[in-house]
């Protein structure tokens, strides 16, 4: 007995400091979302638990249905936007020879190396003159772009991944290579794809300096600006009540996508990690 | 990176696992196969090519045409002035202070962002369903955007009323008020906690891609040796995880040496300019008052040449280590 009780104990204290770190990382999501909802002085939930911070969130300025459809809107388009473009591209990159392949490839990986900023100023001006100037549009092609050395590497990977034969003996029974990466690929790079699009997705969701100098319109901008907005404009003083709902429905998204999707999120960083 | 398809063995190894035509009428359609597939490689890549091209590489020719001409945010182009925008750059009077801050807030999070993910891989590194739960539980901020988690700190560090206040005055320390972000060393230190609660995660599950490609015969054999636990994580473990530990440190630096976000959002570069990073100056000068793209354009370019700089430096050394 004495011999199994010694780990025992170290099992069950190693189990409570654990324990308390893991807390210690939780503790700001779960204040989050329940000072969302309690009452505060100086905020719009002053008496009793409620949803007043939702409320005064919900009717500040353009309203956060806007601000959401917004955000709904840019991250939808970058993740369609990414997958296709790293769809094709890693397809092209994998299976096919063609001059200048290798030049592309690192051409892409490039994008890596250049800070956001550096690009961000020439292209407010770029996209002023192709008039997509303070445009959602114009704001999800520039996040894609972003996205790009990411994806395509992991969709690359991912077609490398697949067994030759599959796509080979396709074509041999007459499929073009176009529906044959409909019909045979598609399916066996999926993962690959649901990695592909949580990142995308959660890139552009959480995208703060790109729509700080792209968008100009206040009606135009994403949640994240909004709610940084809204902190200083309430009389001049910090509304820190609207600030926490703001910061929920952030991040409720971010993290149930990541609860359900955690493998891939995973997979993700696994697959040489890419992503600075 | 597989160069396409020794086509001959995989169309002959797809012959025999197909029913479609006999092996002899394929062989005689794999040429023309090839030569279509060529050509279609390019439409392929082409959407690839498009992105990269208009918002990638005309982006970098026109910041460097732009580095060189006075470029007003509103007036646009007014004509080439080189070297004006680069001396004016290097002239700012914000310049030095805020090269000076961005290192020092890069050493700082660097060192403490890869001990505590160092401490945490190697805390959950055994397969087990308690650990998997700790992992989660580290992860989920990184799920966060760094503006979110900035924006809930941001809320954490109210001065009257924000929990860690209240924590630090129920302990006796401050009167009630304590201001997190009110002195300069108070808002480095702030903002650090807020990097490290954001991507402490993230260091910890590259690290342990590491730790899982040590194998256990080699902790075995140290053991047999009789090396206790301290002589093997120092002997063992370190020299063994230093390629993962190196990829930690590369991308830390290039990260922390652009940092923008947090600083924007949690202390707009105050009190007294004292948290100005390098990019939030290009910022300020492009947007934030003074408008002029020139000059900004200028100066992330520098921005741009440093950064290589200090990543061939970095490669070099680590690679020179290795041998």
């Amino acid at each position: 007995m004495s011999t199994m009780s010694r780990p025992l104990l170290a099992t069950s204290s190693r189990r409570v400091l654990t324990g308390a770190l893991a807390l210690l990382f939780l503790f700001p999501l779960v204040w989050a979302a329940v000072a969302s909802v309690a009452p505060q002085p100086g905020t719009a939930q002053v008496d009793g638990w409620g949803l007043g911070n939702y409320a005064r969130l919900a009717g500040y300025q353009a309203g956060l249905t806007q601000y959401l459809i917004n955000s709904v809107l840019i991250s939808g388009m970058t993740v369609i936007f990414t997958l296709v473009v790293s769809l094709l591209g890693g397809y092209a990159f994998a299976l096919f020879n063609f001059p200048g392949k290798n030049l592309l490839f690192l051409a892409t990986l490039a994008i890596l190396m250049v800070p956001y900023a550096t690009l961000l100023i020439p292209l407010y001006v770029l996209l002023n003159s192709i008039g997509l100037q303070n445009s959602l549009v114009g704001l999800a092609l520039v996040l894609t772009m972003f996205q790009l050395p990411f994806a395509t590497f992991m969709m690359r990977i991912s077609f490398e991944a697949v067994p030759r034969e599959l796509a080979e003996s396709a074509y041999v029974d007459g499929c073009g290579t176009f529906t044959a990466l409909l019909r045979i690929l598609v399916p066996a790079v999926k993962p690959g794809l649901i990695t592909v699009g949580l990142f995308a997705f959660l890139a552009a969701w959480n995208d703060f300096i790109a729509p700080l100098i792209l968008i100009t319109d206040s009606d135009k901008v994403p949640l994240p600006l909004a709610v940084a907005n809204i902190r200083g404009q309430v009389m001049g003083v910090v509304d820190y009540g609207a600030t926490e709902a703001g910061v929920v429905i952030l991040a409720l998204p971010c993290v149930v996508l990541f609860l359900i999707l955690q493998r891939h999120y995973v997979r993700g960083f696994m697959s040489g990690a890419l992503k600075g | 990176m597989a160069t396409p398809v020794e086509r001959p063995t995989a169309v002959r190894s797809a012959a025999r696992t197909t029913t479609g035509p006999g092996p002899a009428a394929q062989r005689r359609r794999a040429p023309r196969l090839r030569l279509a597939r060529r050509n279609q490689g390019w439409l392929y890549a082409a959407p690839t090519a498009l992105f990269v091209t208009v918002f990638f590489l005309i982006p970098v020719l026109l910041v460097a045409q732009m580095s060189l001409s006075d470029w007003g945010l509103f007036a646009g182009n007014r004509g080439f002035n080189a070297p004006d925008n680069y001396t004016d750059a290097v002239g700012q009077r914000l310049f030095w202070p805020a090269v000076w801050f961005t290192v020092k807030y890069t050493i700082i999070t660097t060192i403490i962002l890869i001990g505590v993910a160092l401490g945490l891989a190697l805390m959950v590194q055994e397969v087990a369903l308690w650990n998997s739960f700790l992992r989660t539980a580290f992860l989920v901020p990184s799920a966060l955007g760094l503006a979110s988690a900035s924006l809930l700190f941001y809320a954490l560090y109210a001065p009257e009323g924000g929990p860690f206040a209240r924590l630090l005055s129920g302990l006796g320390i401050g009167d009630g008020t304590v201001s997190f972000l009110g002195s300069p060393n108070a808002a480095l230190w702030s903002t650090v906690a807020v990097i490290v609660w954001r991507f402490a995660g993230f260091y910890m599950l590259l690290l342990l891609v590491g730790l899982q490609g040590i194998s256990s015969d080699v902790y075995e054999a140290a053991r047999v040796d009789g090396a206790n636990r301290w002589q093997i994580f120092v002997n063992v473990t370190l020299p063994l995880l230093k390629p993962s530990l190196a990829l930690c440190t590369i991308l830390c630096i290039t990260g922390s040496l652009l940092a923008f976000d947090q600083f924007y959002i949690l202390t707009r570069g105050g009190p007294d300019n004292s948290t100005i990073t390098i990019v939030l100056l290009v910022y300020n000068i492009a947007f934030g008052g003074r408008n002029d793209l020139g000059v900004a354009a200028a100066l992330s370019l520098i921005v741009l040449l440093a950064l290589i700089v200090i990543n061939v430096v970095q490669f070099t050394a680590l690679r020179g280590r290795e041998d």
